[in-house]
């Protein structure tokens, strides 16, 4: 297997990302794109591109919302188990991940030896997801990849009441108009994405990040880390997190099919 | 109640329809009859009563069913909701309200008559919902016709004599005010006679039901939802009694011949809370490509009535009102379910939280943690509806029931 390559396709809502490693599980190339209208022509591109870096692979596992429309037909597995299974390959303990993506956010227990135990998604109400903060963006007028920064100067949150994201457009409406900062005004609508995720479990124990939402918007780990009392870990190129684990996933199918 | 076919069970399948349309007939004959009485009545009942003093039954919850079945319901729901009834109540009441307003119904198309019988008594019991008795309370104003009502006690562990004795003596006085209505006073040989009969067509449904024990199981909780109509129905007729007789002999037959109801059976789960009745076919072809058979259910399950007992009429039928699940405590809910994972054989429950039925939602209260910390009992929620298919959302339930499995499977001893 010295040679052989594996690349984990996933296919979400907003990005569809890919990771090929080596037989070693090292990571040798990953690319990331807007998944689109099209899912079939967001997983060739992904493909194609990590194929362009030098290093192609026929052996693929595909994972996502879209993991059914890659094109190449590969085997699937749920982002659940392939966030899992990426998660534990950064932290090999038991740990609870917390996955928050573009539309859904993800919670997995795992156990001490990356098998998983249970998990739990949000409801169909994409509040408190990555759509939540774009769309937040959007009505203060701010680039989404800038507002993570503009929230940690916040010298103290709004609070958000809103349990969607209509109303806490609404919402945010009064805040300006009462004169609150727009840092402000991120910070609580950064702590009701927290907020949302402490909702769905407890997160008892070691807590892992990961997701595109984690990697574009780092004080959700800051806040976590306040309303938690301890430091989450945070997956090293979190939004590839699940690309990883359908790449594990390959290497491990192939492995168990060799033997 | 459920319009998928199955290739499996296909002669009661054809006595099924025949069954259902004879049915629907003779309801719409009464209801053009002066002479022949129509009660609306809740599924929990009091069905017997009623069908011993001679009323042709007529369920809205089973329209209902039929609307959300056929994907009609949501297109109604609105139309429910600009009178005043809340998108946040049972979607059931919103879709037969909505469709009765609209002067719409899918009877035509499903059995040949035009819309439900006009009722000249509404009749509700709230063993199973507070909300009956609104719904029911909304058309008695339609109509101008009596609304009656047995309120029984709610969510008891342990149903005890008091609440038997309590809910008995409110069917008797029931059966006095229905007297005038019916156009003659019980009979209570006959009323004797249609408690057997309907115990006779339970402990059958019972039978029917517990061929899903079988590995590999020959029915599917999908198969139930199809054969169940009569037990809700059309209780304490001979003809239902001898529907199930039939249907128990071809599911018996099935598991003496090894037969799958999910080719290649690989997992084995239970469905917790109400049918999602518009999507009951995507729920049958996930399953069956993931290779899981859900061969149990709560749903289907309540309607097997143990207690009724024809020696007393009305202690058992207000006992077996009281004791249906949606009616217990979260205990005895936690202990039923652990019991049907065993004697099913359960890999995990899928419990379904409906948007707009908290009542037979179970796992709104902790319960899938308390099976899983105390009982070892794997679960998943699934978000959406009996019949409001804006709740539901395809993607996020396939990934949920895919993740589900593919969990259970890496658990699974390698041999």
């Amino acid at each position: 297997m010295a040679s052989m390559r594996f690349t984990g396709v996933d296919i979400g809502s907003s990005f569809t990302k890919a990771v090929v490693i080596d037989s070693e599980a090292m990571i040798l190339a990953t690319h990331v794109l807007k998944t689109g209208m099209d899912f079939e022509s967001a997983s060739r591109r992904a493909l194609e591109e990590t194929a362009a870096k030098g290093t192609p692979s026929s052996w693929v596992v595909a994972t996502g919302v879209g993991r059914s429309r890659c094109l190449q037909k590969p085997p699937t597995k749920t982002e659940i188990s392939c966030i899992a299974r990426g998660s534990y390959h950064h932290l090999p303990r038991p740990h609870v991940v917390v996955d928050i993506g573009g539309q859904d956010n993800k919670v997995v227990r795992v156990d001490e030896g990356g098998c998983q135990l249970d998990f739990k998604m949000n409801r169909k109400c994409a509040a408190g997801t990555g759509a939540f903060l774009e769309e937040i963006a959007r009505r203060l007028d701010v680039a989404p990849e800038a507002i993570s920064a503009m929230a940690r100067r916040a010298g103290k949150a709004v609070e958000i009441g809103s349990y969607c994201t209509v109303f806490t457009c609404t919402e945010i409406i009064h805040h300006i108009r009462e004169g609150a900062s727009p840092e402000g005004i991120l910070r609580g609508c950064y702590e009701s994405v927290v907020k949302r995720i402490l909702e769905m479990d407890p997160l008892d124990g070691e807590v892992a990040l990961s997701g595109g939402v984690i990697a574009t918007h780092p004080v959700i780990a800051d806040i976590l880390a306040e309303k938690l009392g301890r430091a989450p870990f945070v997956a090293p190129q979190a939004q590839f997190v699940g690309a990883l684990g359908a790449a594990l996933m390959s290497r491990q199918s192939h492995a168990t099919n060799a033997a | 109640m459920a319009s998928e076919k199955s290739s499996r069970l296909r002669a009661s399948r054809q006595k099924l329809d025949v069954l259902l349309k004879d049915y629907y007939a003779g309801l719409d004959a009464a209801g053009k009859d002066p002479a022949r009485k129509v009660a609306w009545c809740t599924s929990a009942g009091p069905v017997e009563l009623l069908e011993a003093m001679g009323f042709h039954l007529y369920f809205p919850e089973n329209h209902g069913a039929l609307l959300g079945a056929r994907r009609l319901a949501t297109g109604f729901i609105g139309q429910a909701n600009a009178k005043g009834y809340s998108p946040d109540i049972c979607s059931y009441l919103t879709a037969d309200i909505g469709a009765h307003l609209r002067g719409e119904s899918p009877l035509k198309d499903a059995y040949g008559i035009d819309a439900p019988p006009k009722p000249d008594v509404l009749v509700y019991n709230t063993s199973q919902c507070r909300e009956v008795q609104d719904w029911f309370s909304f058309y008695g104003r339609e109509f101008g016709v009596p609304v009656l009502g047995i309120h029984s006690p709610w969510k008891a562990g342990t149903v005890g004599p008091e609440s038997i004795a309590d809910v008995a003596q409110q069917l008797e006085r029931m059966a006095v005010t229905l007297a005038p209505i019916a156009g003659a006073p019980l009979n209570r040989a006959r009323l004797a006679e249609v408690v057997k009969l309907s115990s006779q067509a339970s402990a059958h449904w019972k039978r029917f039901l517990e061929t899903g024990r079988a590995r590999p199981s020959p029915i599917t909780f999908f198969d139930a939802t199809i054969h169940m109509a009569p037990i809700v129905v059309m209780r304490g007729k001979e003809a239902t009694r001898d529907y199930y007789r039939g249907l128990v002999e071809e599911a018996e037959a099935l598991v003496r011949d090894g037969i799958a109801a999910v080719e290649g059976e690989r997992l084995r789960f239970y469905w917790d809370g109400m049918p999602n009745w518009g999507k009951l076919r995507f729920f049958s072809d996930l399953f069956t490509r993931l290779k899981i058979c859900a061969v149990a259910s709560t749903y289907c399950l309540s309607w097997v009535f143990d207690e009724l007992d024809c020696r007393r009429p009305f202690e058992s039928m207000a006992e077996a009102n009281l004791k249906v699940f949606i009616n217990r405590s979260e205990d005895y809910k936690e202990s039923y379910l652990v019991d049907a994972v065993k004697a099913y054989s359960i890999d995990a429950i899928l419990f379904h939280e409906a948007k707009t039925c908290p009542y037979n939602t179970n796992s709104r209260f902790g319960l899938p943690q308390r099976l899983l910390e105390g009982h070892g009992v794997a679960s998943t929620t699934l978000y959406g509806d009996l019949c409001d298919l804006r709740c539901f959302s395809e993607d996020q339930t396939e990934t949920t029931v895919e993740a589900l499995a593919e969990q259970l499977a890496a658990r699974a001893p390698r041999g």
